[in-house]
């Protein structure tokens, strides 16, 4: 009896592990499904060509790549931003700061990554733009720089946390080396703490782009609607998050053409984050194996 | 002698650049809390909190965003908080060489880095429509619960594993069986890691917009949630919808809004760094 209940807990325990499975799967199931239907409307060759990206007007076109441009200029500009900021304080904390300071910092850094994405979006919109409209004379209201550089300030705790922890990880004998040879600070810093630890640095950065890609609220707020294939910081632009919130807050049938374009605009952002996931846990792999 | 001096003022400069970029980030999220509550505070009174929303934005309130938010808090809760900790039980306690859990671990893995919008689409076809709940608390809740599923399993394995084992063998020594040794022995021990990693994949759960708006929780609704199977919104749908208006009006009602919604969220923060400092400082195994 006593042995039955153990295996039945242990069964409804299996069950629960196993429903992040079936999260996964589900997740590729709706985004295949739906966007089996919106390509066999639609030519796959249009959609990776098409310089238009237009399914909510008269004019119809579905090309995907204004709204990766869109993507793409914005995640720039926020690595811009946080990598060389990030990694600064990631090697700050680890080589320069007093141990006291460096655990009050984190932690108050850690309060930039719980703060709410839609208040990054009204931050960029009521005080970023604002300033650098003062700068850039001619500046619209919504901007991919604006969205960008604030989109890269929230995501440098990110950074400079897994930087830092890469760093922290490196034996201390090879510190000890270049110290006793004479070297500073930042020369060991740079010739030898961050090449030591440049994989666990690269796998920092690449989830912080996939962040910035799946970012959508700052983007929705201050970036602006206009699917336009440009890489000008200054231009409005849409994220492919931006627009699949654009479809989800009109009234869109569904099954309609423009209701499988979510699903299509989805599955390429879910491919990339995968993509870039995939990349850095290999990475994580690899590396670990290095040290131990 | 020139060349070493010239290495020390790099590396002083350094020292100098470091400290700028650490206050960077701090000096940004200053000025920022600043701002908002140099907008905001102002608004905030009891008719605020307490009026349904409306199109002047002086008459318009919060009371459907906040009870909204605690709505889908608790929901979420409900649903989340059981599943996660049972998986991240199998997980650390019986999976420990079997294939399940190892292709479950790479699993999760990617599921914390799926962006929380493409959740939304999941939401909205399979709770939404082919469950039909609608835009409604219930639909909503289940979403947000898969998306915060990762964070818990993650933090209930790594509580798990800070439990040493003598404690379970001394359990089993006793005579207690396998579920016996977690229920009334690890459990216990780690539940202060656990209860932290709740608390703040809550947190996340209260700031999060974009799978909401996915799955269809509407700007404007002018009435109370009652049952779990009614429509709703949130606080940061609220924001947002009071953001993307023209009218200064709103932008002042935004700032407001995000007052509260930041002090929930940093609560919530402040009670998981208290648990968490306080779990560490008991447990000296």
């Amino acid at each position: 009896m006593r042995k039955l209940n153990e295996r039945i807990i242990e069964a409804g325990l299996a069950l629960c592990g196993g429903l992040t499975i079936l999260t996964t799967v589900g997740i590729i199931y709706v985004l295949f499904s739906e966007s089996w239907g919106f390509f066999s409307r639609v030519f796959f060759f249009d959609f990776i060509t098409d310089t238009e990206w237009t399914p909510l007007f008269t004019q119809k076109h579905y090309g995907i790549l204004p709204l990766l441009s869109g993507t793409f200029i914005v995640t720039l500009i926020s690595i811009i931003v946080a990598l060389p900021v990030g990694l600064t304080i990631a090697i700050f904390l680890n080589e320069y700061a007093p141990k006291g300071f460096r655990q009050n910092v984190k932690p108050a850094l850690e309060i930039l990554a719980a703060v709410p994405t839609v208040v990054y979006g009204f931050f960029a919109l009521t005080v970023v733009t604002p300033f650098l409209q003062v700068i850039i004379p001619g500046l619209g209201s919504f901007n991919a720089l604006s969205a960008g550089i604030v989109m890269g300030i929230m995501i440098i705790p990110m950074v400079s946390s897994l930087s830092e922890d890469a760093l922290f990880a490196i034996p201390k004998t090879l510190k000890e080396a270049s110290y006793g040879m004479g070297a500073t600070r930042f020369q060991t810093a740079f010739k030898v703490a961050v090449p030591a630890a440049a994989s666990g640095i690269i796998v920092s950065v690449i989830l912080a782009i996939g962040r910035a890609i799946g970012e959508t609220m700052i983007v929705s707020i201050a970036a602006g609607q206009q699917p336009i294939l440009t890489l000008d910081p200054r231009d409005a632009v849409e994220t492919i998050t931006a627009y699949i919130v654009q479809v989800s807050l009109g009234d869109v049938e569904h099954g309609s053409l423009e209701y499988q374009t979510i699903f299509a605009a989805g599955i390429t952002l879910f491919l990339f984050t995968f993509i870039l996931n995939n990349i850095s846990f290999w990475m994580k792999k690899k590396y670990q194996e290095r040290y131990e | 002698m020139n060349n070493l001096r010239k290495n020390r003022l790099i590396d002083e400069t350094f020292r100098y650049f470091g400290i700028a970029c650490t206050l960077f980030g701090l000096v940004m999220l200053a000025i920022f809390i600043g701002k908002i509550l140099l907008d905001g505070a102002g608004r905030i009174d009891w008719d605020f909190i307490m009026s349904l929303p409306s199109r002047k934005p002086e008459k318009a309130g919060i009371l459907t965003a906040w009870t909204g938010t605690t709505w889908i808090l608790g929901l979420t809760a409900i649903i989340a908080i059981p599943i996660g900790v049972a998986a991240g039980i199998y997980l650390e306690e019986y999976g420990n060489k079997n294939r399940l859990a190892s292709i479950v671990e790479i699993n999760i893995a990617n599921l914390a880095g799926v962006p929380s919008i493409i959740y939304g689409l999941l939401g909205l076809e399979i709770f939404v429509r082919t469950l039909k709940l609608g835009g409604s608390l219930l639909a909503g809740a289940f979403t947000l619960a898969l998306l915060i599923l990762p964070i818990i399993i993650v933090a209930t394995r790594e509580a798990l594993k800070a439990v040493p084992g003598s404690l379970r063998e001394a359990s089993y020594g006793m005579g207690a069986t396998k579920w016996q040794t977690i229920w009334y022995q690890v459990l216990p021990a780690s539940s202060g890691g656990i209860l932290t990693g709740i608390i703040l994949s809550l947190s996340r759960a209260v700031g999060e917009t974009a799978p909401l708006i996915v799955i269809g929780a509407l700007a404007y609704v002018p009435f109370i949630a009652k049952s779990p199977m009614d429509e709703f919104t949130v606080l940061p749908m609220q924001i947002f919808n009071w953001v993307s208006r023209p009218q200064h009006g709103f932008i002042v009602n935004a700032a407001s809004a995000i007052i509260i919604l930041l002090i929930i969220t940093f609560i919530l923060n402040g009670i998981a760094i208290y648990l968490r400092n306080k779990w560490q400082k008991k447990i000296n195994w």
